[in-house]
């Protein structure tokens, strides 16, 4: 198990590696240099940039040398220092912008993974065990409805029936009360009673598609020749079905993992941005949309790493979860 | 997967008379594409899924015959102005009698929020006609024209079928021309993620080895990531002041470039189960060169698989530019896609005013729904021999 372990994260390291060098390319997409940029916007507000920090600046990342030295110095600080560049946005470093949205953005998408577990298996086995029963029919129909519905299309409408019939707004994470209150166990309780509606949100497509995973793996082990065995022998039917089919019909589904992460980390993305979270969707468009690049790349970045560090927690599982994996 | 080429079969034992008359035999010497459709046929939500796909590309094909006005004719007067309702039949003194028509709106005042609003008037009346003479437009770049399917017989009088949005807009024939760039960008980004996927996957899996190890490991890496925050920095890299067109183009370079992984992965796997077939080995004892093999003996036995991926892929991309349209860094005005419309849906205000701005999300979930279903039904029919 160790040995595996070691293994995968030797293989992580050029992943995280790549990861950082796409960041890298988006920070140098937009034309010009982020410094002109800068001086550009501080003009426009009739200010002027004080040469001795902008030689300074210039000397920091880098710029007016080669696009390898710029990546090294840019990764050097983030390394070393925790130093992920300037915000010109917001006039602040970048980690100081980072952390807290990573965090929630952190706990909304591993809410809404638990969520479509949660949802997804006791619906995924009764779709197998009462195939082509209305539920299962409801189920398939549900599932491909969530599929193609956008997430930010559903952010939309839950708003608007809440709007209209609740008269009352969804948006947020926190009641103002809680909004700037430090951490205690009264916010907590409040983060909780808004979270359910991002995580519905977020979870809908994810969902839909672990419940067909689940269900084509179960129909196939329970064709297979021991069932019928065990049935014959008179095992009852729940204990027949928990015992060994839907242990190895779980194992794709932890694997799955790996690419539902992706989906939710992108669908928390857009749906904070509608829903107006406190995490990095809104941030990171407004990042975007004003070429603060550094602040967006260092988002996407970590993102992309949170995603990467997921998949590996989700591939031990299911080495610790089947013995064939780990020896092969 | 012993018959791999369709023409290698006499034409007259696939007739439809042979099929009727006997059917146990004639699936023996039936054609592959025959039993695939032979299969398709029986998936019921499958043709469902494809006749919807056809409308839905032919609506794209005549958007400007039959959108009652163009998107881009903004009518202050008529900001907001909510859906009308088409009556086919008017009540007269001698019953009822086939004349469409609409009813007209009457402004009030709303005491609370003290703006204008738009109420539909029982009294007045529209009149609505089909091949009606309206505003002209260009057929497809060829000829000019100014006959619509459907529209006011009065060019002062608009008519709004689904409303109008916050510059008076017809919501309606923003919608059709939205089909025309939603489609098609769902098709061209298929294209071009199917170049992509068909070469990386096909050398992957033929070739094996070192350089399959290295293009596994970039699929591994694209799918890693999640997509929309990249897709949004991607696309917030696009120059704000290039044309329409090339931003359209951009987008979906944008959109494909993360597409094509889930394609590579299928023609890969097909290509390592076929390597190892007997006609493929025979092929090549026969002194067939590499291409030849490829081209002539194994892409046309994993060709419907091919076409069936491609279906279900173009969902994905219409939703990936619808996502990053309503983000504000895709499309934009002048063209109009469903994403660029549901910009003004953005916020729950111009929401909660007028609901019928969420419409065109509809007309995603539908395009979307049925090419999953079409494409379903396809992947379930590419393996005819298999059950």
């Amino acid at each position: 198990m160790l040995q595996f372990l070691l293994r995968r994260l030797m293989f992580m390291i050029p992943t995280l590696i790549a990861i950082s060098i796409v960041a890298f390319v988006i920070i140098q997409l937009p034309p010009g240099d982020f410094l002109t940029t800068m001086v550009a916007s501080m003009a426009a507000q009739g200010e002027d940039m004080d040469q001795s920090a902008m030689r300074a600046l210039e000397e920091q990342y880098g710029l007016g040398q080669p696009v390898h030295i710029q990546y090294l110095k840019w990764m050097q600080g983030i390394i070393l220092r925790g130093d992920f560049g300037d915000s010109f946005g917001w006039n602040k470093p970048v980690a100081e912008l980072l952390w807290s949205r990573l965090a929630l953005t952190f706990v909304l998408s591993l809410a809404s993974l638990l969520f479509v577990w949660v949802v997804a298996f006791p619906i995924g086995i009764y779709s197998a065990v009462k195939q082509y029963s209305i539920g299962d029919y409801f189920a398939t129909f549900i599932g491909f409805l969530g599929l193609a519905t956008p997430n930010f299309l559903l952010a939309l409408i839950l708003m608007y029936i809440a709007f209209k019939f609740f008269n009352q707004s969804v948006g947020g994470l926190f009641s103002p009360e809680y909004q700037e209150a430090p951490w205690s166990w009264g916010r907590v309780a409040d983060l909780l009673a808004h979270l359910w509606v991002p995580v519905v949100i977020i979870g809908t497509a994810g969902t839909a598609s672990l419940i067909r995973v689940m269900r084509a793996n179960l129909l196939d082990e329970l064709r297979k020749p021991y069932v019928v065995t065990a049935r014959a022998k008179g095992l009852p039917e729940w204990r027949l079905l928990f015992k060994y089919p839907v242990r190895i019909a779980l194992n794709p589904f932890v694997s799955t993992v790996g690419w539902v992460l992706p989906t939710l980390v992108s669908g928390a993305a857009i749906v904070s941005i509608v829903l107006s979270l406190p995490t990095t969707g809104p941030l990171l468009i407004r990042a975007l949309l004003q070429q603060d690049m550094y602040l967006a790349a260092s988002f996407i970045m970590l993102l992309s790493i949170l995603t990467v560090i997921g998949t590996l927690v989700s591939d031990l599982l299911l080495a610790w979860l089947d013995p064939r994996i780990r020896m092969e | 997967m012993a018959v791999t080429d369709a023409k290698t079969l006499p034409p007259e034992t696939v007739s439809p008379r042979a099929a009727d008359a006997e059917i146990e035999s004639s699936v023996s010497v039936a054609s592959q594409w025959q039993l695939m459709w032979w299969k398709f046929r029986k998936h019921r939500a499958a043709m469902v899924g494809g006749v919807v796909t056809l409308i839905i590309y032919v609506i794209a094909i005549f958007v400007e015959f039959l959108s009652p006005s163009s998107p881009g004719v903004i009518r202050a007067d008529y900001t907001w102005a909510p859906p009308q309702q088409l009556h086919f039949f008017r009540q007269t003194e001698n019953g009822m009698r086939w004349d469409p028509y609409v009813n007209g709106y009457k402004v009030e005042i709303d005491p609370e929020a003290l703006r204008r609003t738009f109420v539909i008037d029982e009294e007045q009346i529209v009149d609505v006609g089909f091949f009606v003479r309206g505003e002209t437009y260009e057929m497809w770049g060829l000829w000019e024209s100014d006959l619509h399917l459907i529209g006011s017989t009065d060019a002062e009088l608009p008519v709004y079928f689904l409303g109008a949005d916050r510059m008076g807009r017809d919501l309606l024939s923003s919608m059709i021309y939205g089909t025309r760039v939603s489609m098609s960008i769902g098709l061209l980004g298929v294209f071009l993620s199917f170049f992509l996927g068909i070469l990386l996957g096909g050398i992957s899996g033929f070739y094996g080895g070192t350089v399959d190890n290295l293009i596994q490991r970039a699929i591994e890496f694209i799918r890693s990531i999640p997509t929309i925050p990249l897709w949004m920095g991607l696309a917030a890299a696009l120059p704000t002041d290039w044309p329409p067109l090339r931003i359209y183009f951009g987008i979906t370079i944008i959109i494909s470039f993360i597409g094509w992984t889930g394609l590579a992965r299928v023609v890969r796997g097909r290509f390592l189960s076929l390597r190892t077939e007997d006609f493929v080995m025979a092929a090549r004892l026969d002194g067939a060169s590499e291409l030849t093999t490829i081209w002539r003996h194994m892409v046309p036995s994993f060709f419907s698989h091919i076409i069936a991926s491609l279906t279900l892929s173009i969902p994905g991309m219409i939703l990936a530019e619808t996502s990053l349209s309503f983000l504000e860094l895709g499309l934009r005005r002048p063209v109009v896609s469903w994403g660029v419309l549901l910009q003004e849906a953005q916020n729950i205000r111009s929401v909660a005013t007028a609901s019928w701005l969420l419409i065109p999300g509809l007309a995603v979930l539908v395009a979307v729904l049925a090419l999953n279903f079409l494409g379903d039904g396809l992947r379930d029919a590419a393996d005819p021999y298999n059950r």
